[in-house]
C-alpha cells in the first residue's frame, strides 16, 4: 500500500511496525507471580477496560536495563469502550489505568487501543523498534527499576 | 515552547542522534514525510523539561509530538497516523506538503 518510501537510507533495522502472527500467544495470559508489575497491569486494564483481548508483553529485555526488569511494556488492548475514540482519547484511558505503574516503575509503555471490529480485520500486535540504549545510564530509568524492585 | 514552531517533538537524544528506539521512530517517520524542520527538544540534556513536558500534556511518555501546540500524541499514535493517512492530512492541516502525498501524486 505505502510506496518504497517506506525503505529508508538509514535502516531502522526490522522496520516501525512490523506485525507478527498471533498463533503462539493465549488469549488469555495467566499472570505469573514472579512478575508483580505485568500482574498489576494485566488486573487494572481488565478491570477498568473490560477488554474483549487482551495482551501484555514486558520488553524490558529489549532494553538496556538489567534481566528480569519490569520497566518497557507493550500492551493491546481490544475494548468496545474505545468505540467512538480517537487514539488519543483511547491511549489516555490506557495510561490513567495505569497512572500508579507509570510513576513509579514502567518507564516505558507502547499501547496499542482497538474495537473489537477493529480487531476482527487485524488481529496483529505492532513491534517495537529497535533499543537505542537510552535507558543506560539515565537515572529516572534507574530510580523506576529501584521503585519496581521494592 | 510548543507554539513557537508548527510541529515540536519531546525527544531523547536529537533527531540526528536518537537515543531511543521509539524517539528514533518519530524522527523517522517525520523524515519520510519530508518534514525535516522542526523543533526537537532532548529531554535527556534537561530533567525539569522532562519532568515538565509530561505535566503540561498529562502524559507519562517520551517521546511526545505537538502539532501548532496541540499534543497530538507519542510514537504509536504517530505511527498509526502515518499507517492510515491522517498524518498526511494533519500535515496538509499545518502547510506542510508531505512527501509521501506528492510521491502518490507523481505516481499516478
Amino acid at each position: 500500500m505505502l510506496p518504497s518510501v517506506l525503505r529508508c537510507a538509514r535502516p531502522i533495522s526490522t522496520s516501525l511496525a512490523l506485525s507478527r502472527p498471533l498463533a503462539h500467544f493465549r488469549p488469555h495470559m495467566d499472570p505469573d507471580p514472579s512478575r508483580p508489575v505485568e500482574r498489576a497491569i494485566r488486573t487494572k486494564l481488565t478491570d477498568q477496560l473490560k477488554p474483549d483481548h487482551l495482551e501484555v508483553h514486558n520488553e524490558s529485555h529489549m532494553h538496556a536495563v538489567p534481566p528480569g526488569s519490569e520497566s518497557h511494556f507493550r500492551v493491546l488492548v481490544v475494548s468496545s469502550q474505545f468505540e467512538g475514540l480517537p487514539l488519543i482519547k483511547r491511549h489516555r484511558l490506557v495510561n490513567e489505568a495505569l497512572k500508579e505503574e507509570l510513576s513509579t516503575c514502567v518507564h516505558a509503555l507502547a499501547i496499542q487501543a482497538k474495537t473489537p471490529e477493529q480487531w476482527g480485520s487485524n488481529s496483529t500486535i505492532a513491534k517495537s523498534p529497535p533499543c537505542m540504549g537510552g535507558s543506560k545510564g539515565d537515572h529516572t530509568v534507574e530510580e523506576k527499576l529501584k521503585a519496581g524492585r521494592e | 515552547m510548543v507554539k513557537k514552531d508548527k510541529v515540536v517533538v519531546f525527544m531523547k537524544g536529537t533527531p540526528a542522534q536518537p537515543m531511543c528506539g521509539f524517539s528514533n521512530a518519530v524522527v523517522q517517520i517525520l523524515r519520510m514525510h519530508g518534514v525535516d524542520e522542526y523543533a526537537a527538544y532532548n529531554v535527556l540534556e534537561d530533567q525539569d523539561l522532562r519532568q515538565g513536558v509530561k505535566d503540561f500534556s498529562n502524559w507519562p511518555t517520551i517521546p511526545q509530538v505537538y502539532f501548532n501546540g496541540e499534543f497530538v500524541g507519542g510514537c504509536d499514535i504517530l505511527l498509526q497516523m502515518h499507517q492510515n493517512g491522517d498524518l498526511v492530512e494533519e500535515l496538509q492541516k499545518l502547510g506542510i506538503s508531505s512527501a509521501l502525498q506528492n510521491a502518490e501524486k507523481e505516481s499516478k
